[in-house]
């Protein structure tokens, strides 16, 4: 699809009279020439397979590949059915969800990289909690995917969803902005709110530096998709109050690509900094690595 | 550059990481393409980021997945170092701190029942991968088109009769990369194509004057 901004999709679709799936699915049409239906299908099965993940991932309890992570998911999702969670049912299911997701990762499972694998819980943990909690169809959730990619196409066009480029801002922040505006689609929001519920979630990630102990995607990535996964259902609760993000959404956008652009290499999911150089993030390293004094 | 919105809701493959994971397998995957034959040996040798981590990403089970033809979202990748000797590959895993490649790059010397391959691959971000050397030729194949890579003398006309037989047989080109190693040396042409080209019209080039080998990679 080309939709160079957040505007222009929101234009696009209130000239033609469409609602934003359908203009971000004509979109998609239009550029890769595939039919809608078959679209449709694609997006359809793709679900499927982020339902797998999350099914594979509370139930499975052990360690991941390099041993650093694993099981909290089941830990988590234990305690929200225990009803000890201080969170609405739902807030706790999409946490458990999204670190389900991304530990499946860290365990080579199969997962949906959206938009890319280091923080693929979060949408899939929000849609799936949500269906769940309120009754919602496979098509509503199809639809509310559609909205998402249209976000992230935007954000991928105008900034970038690469933590190289951009840190952990341009992946785990563009995942919660698709995620927190595919909610408040689903959940009846207008155009407005959805698209300012994006921005809130983007603007709260601004600035995050990715850098993973040892190069790998679990520490801090896991319970990081579980943090933003609950971030975004806060910013789409903003916006279905009716805040309003203060800079629009395609400034936001162009600031977390011009942070990116800032941001130390070393931060940039080169483990040179941060999380990846403490003590222990560099005696797991060793461990797992097998490297000798 | 459009992005698609499966680049945003996928691609879906197994993790944990799309360059060290994911396009580690479809390096395996190009191996076993080109060999057209189950892979029944492999020397894998690892450079770079992938010599350092390939432990903790899995990028020896991705490899040896793409060798036994598991595609990037198949969970058998997971298994596969215990599922090669089953499927009747023996492998052997090496690395080396030359740092003239890519920090991705993987060395496969392979072997099939009739064939024999060295394949040199670049993961280079996202899924993405670059075939960089084949059999000792330089390339750069990214296995997203059909792909005909044809090695041959560098003399006048090759190119133009190769181009003649597609044309006969309506093969359109998309995109055509020719390069040498020196003048009136070997010359390696990669043409992708529309469709995939049929192994009779391969045989055809591959019997022309000049040519050395042919080689055909169907998309994946």
């Amino acid at each position: 699809m080309k939709i160079p901004s957040i505007q222009s999709m929101l234009d696009g679709a209130h000239g033609n009279h469409q609602t934003l799936w359908q203009y971000v699915l004509q979109s998609e049409f239009l550029d890769s020439g595939v039919p809608a239906e078959k679209l449709i299908e694609r997006v359809l099965s793709t679900y499927s397979i982020m339902k797998k993940a999350v099914e594979n991932g509370i139930r499975e309890n052990g360690p991941s590949l390099s041993g650093l992570t694993g099981g909290d998911a089941f830990k988590y999702n234990t305690y929200m059915i225990s009803g000890r969670s201080l969170l609405s049912s739902f807030n706790a299911r999409a946490i458990a969800y999204a670190i389900a997701t991304n530990e499946q990762n860290a365990s080579m499972g199969v997962i949906v990289a959206a938009p890319t694998a280091g923080a693929s819980g979060i949408l899939p943990g929000v849609l799936i909690a949500a269906q769940q909690e309120f009754g919602f169809s496979d098509e509503d959730i199809v639809h509310s995917l559609i909205v998402a990619s249209g976000i992230g196409a935007v954000i991928a066009t105008r900034a970038t969803v690469s933590g190289a480029a951009g840190g952990c801002q341009a992946e785990v922040g563009s995942a919660a902005s698709m995620a927190a505006g595919a909610l408040t689609f689903l959940l009846g929001g207008n155009d407005e709110q959805v698209v300012h519920a994006s921005a809130l979630a983007l603007k709260n990630s601004l600035g995050l530096a990715c850098d993973p102990v040892a190069g790998l995607v679990e520490v801090p990535c896991i319970k990081r998709n579980g943090v933003y996964a609950s971030m975004a259902i806060t910013a789409c609760d903003m916006a279905l109050a009716g805040i309003k993000s203060v800079i629009p959404p395609d400034e936001v956008i162009d600031a977390m690509f011009q942070i990116g652009s800032i941001l130390p290499s070393s931060i940039r999911e080169t483990a040179e900094g941060g999380l990846a150089i403490t003590p222990t993030g560099i005696e797991a390293k060793k461990r797992i690595f097998g490297i000798k004094e | 550059m459009a992005v698609g919105m499966f680049d945003m809701l996928g691609p879906i493959t197994v993790g944990p990481s799309s360059s060290h994971t994911a396009g580690a397998v479809r390096i395996g995957l190009a191996c076993r393409t080109i060999l057209k034959e189950k892979v029944i040996k492999a020397k894998i040798t690892f450079y770079g980021s992938f010599a350092m981590t390939y432990k903790g990403h899995g990028t020896d089970k991705a490899v040896v997945g793409g060798l036994l033809g598991f595609g990037t979202s198949d969970l058998r990748v997971r298994d596969s170092l215990k599922l090669a000797s089953e499927m009747g590959l023996s492998y052997s895993i090496h690395t080396d701190d030359n740092p003239r490649y890519h920090p991705n790059t993987v060395y496969i010397e392979a072997e099939s029942e009739h064939n024999k391959l060295a394949l040199r691959g670049v993961s280079v971000g996202g899924g993405a991968i670059k075939l960089t050397e084949i059999n000792g030729f330089e390339v750069s194949v990214n296995c997203n088109a059909d792909t005909l890579i044809v090695f041959g003398r560098d003399v006048i006309g090759v190119f133009y009769s190769i181009a003649a037989i597609l044309k006969d047989r309506h093969y359109n080109i998309a995109t055509i990369y020719l390069d040498r190693e020196r003048r009136a040396g070997d010359t390696v042409i990669v043409i992708e194509t529309d469709q995939a080209v049929d192994s009779d019209t391969v045989a055809k080039i591959q019997n022309m004057e000049n040519i050395i080998g042919v080689v055909a990679i169907e998309k994946f």
